[in-house]
């Protein structure tokens, strides 16, 4: 595959992660933030998304698991998880936080470890897709390529 | 306002117990030429100030542990410090906000920020500031 293809590959595949609703406009904001000085910026912050979820995760299944569950405790965990995932543009993770605090309000610890599974679901699949993504990228820079604008328009 | 010309450089102090929102805010007020200061509660925003710092723009995150958003802005205030405060949450119900703004802000923001509604931020604190 030349230069070009892959380049051609690295847009249809962040398109559909925007299309399918994994990505949303921060994602954008994101990339825009990534210049000469700061080449790495997307890959960073992301890995300190995949970081600080992985911990929350953690810590949710731990307070879940309790004998008397703490919902507070849960819903704030929930907050930090779905501010995160706003953050970085990762829409169905949030989403899925969303409707996990609303069943957090109503203490109701059957429906929360759905939602638990739920998010956790949502959370491989975008970790999944973007590490699928930056190994595109790599492939590119290594052929000697850069990485094409976003031109979206939303 | 206190009057700025083009060679001064504005400072901001970004309020966050999120370490995403630390880096990209900060990132996005220094593409748009504005230094930084980085801090996870409340009470790190009033210590900085309480030692002699000063910034022309304070991003205030509203839930933060040990002091949160609207204890550390009324501390602040009541300081004396004048800096635009600019209060940046998740949250949007009516009330809440209310309860945010009359801590003392001088604007509200729903998160994420965008570099578009920091540049107006900062474009309201300066008109003549050079933002890339």
């Amino acid at each position: 595959m030349d230069v070009g293809q892959m380049q051609r590959q690295w847009l249809d595949y962040t398109r559909s992660l925007f299309i399918e609703g994994f990505l949303d406009n921060q994602f954008l904001q994101l990339q825009q933030l990534q210049d000469e000085n700061n080449p790495e910026f997307v890959v960073e912050v992301v890995s300190l998304f995949f970081e600080d979820s992985e911990r929350i995760l953690k810590d949710l299944t731990f307070a879940l698991d309790q004998q008397g569950v703490d919902f507070k405790k849960v819903d704030a965990h929930v907050h930090q998880l779905k501010g995160s995932s706003s953050s970085v543009g990762a829409q169905r993770v949030k989403n899925a936080c969303i409707a996990f605090r609303n069943f957090c309000e109503e203490q109701n610890v059957e429906a929360c470890l759905r939602c638990l599974q739920q998010v956790k679901q949502e959370y491989c699949l975008v970790k999944n897709k973007l590490e699928t993504l930056f190994r595109l990228e790599q492939q590119i820079v290594a052929a000697g390529g850069s990485i094409p604008m976003m031109e979206l328009s939303f | 306002m206190t009057s700025q010309n083009l060679s001064t450089q504005l400072r901001a102090l970004v309020v966050d117990d999120n370490i995403l929102n630390r880096k990209i805010h900060e990132r996005m007020l220094n593409g748009l030429g504005v230094e930084c200061m980085v801090v996870a509660n409340g009470k790190e925003a009033v210590d900085v100030h309480f030692y002699g710092q000063s910034f022309d723009l304070i991003l205030m995150d509203k839930d933060m542990p040990i002091m949160n958003g609207i204890e550390a802005t009324k501390e602040l205030r009541s300081m004396g410090i004048n800096s635009l405060i600019v209060g940046v949450s998740s949250r949007s119900m009516e009330a809440e906000i209310r309860e945010f703004m009359e801590a003392g802000l001088n604007d509200y923001h729903v998160k994420p920020l965008t570099t578009h509604k920091l540049a107006s931020i900062i474009h309201n604190i300066n008109p003549n500031y050079a933002t890339k």
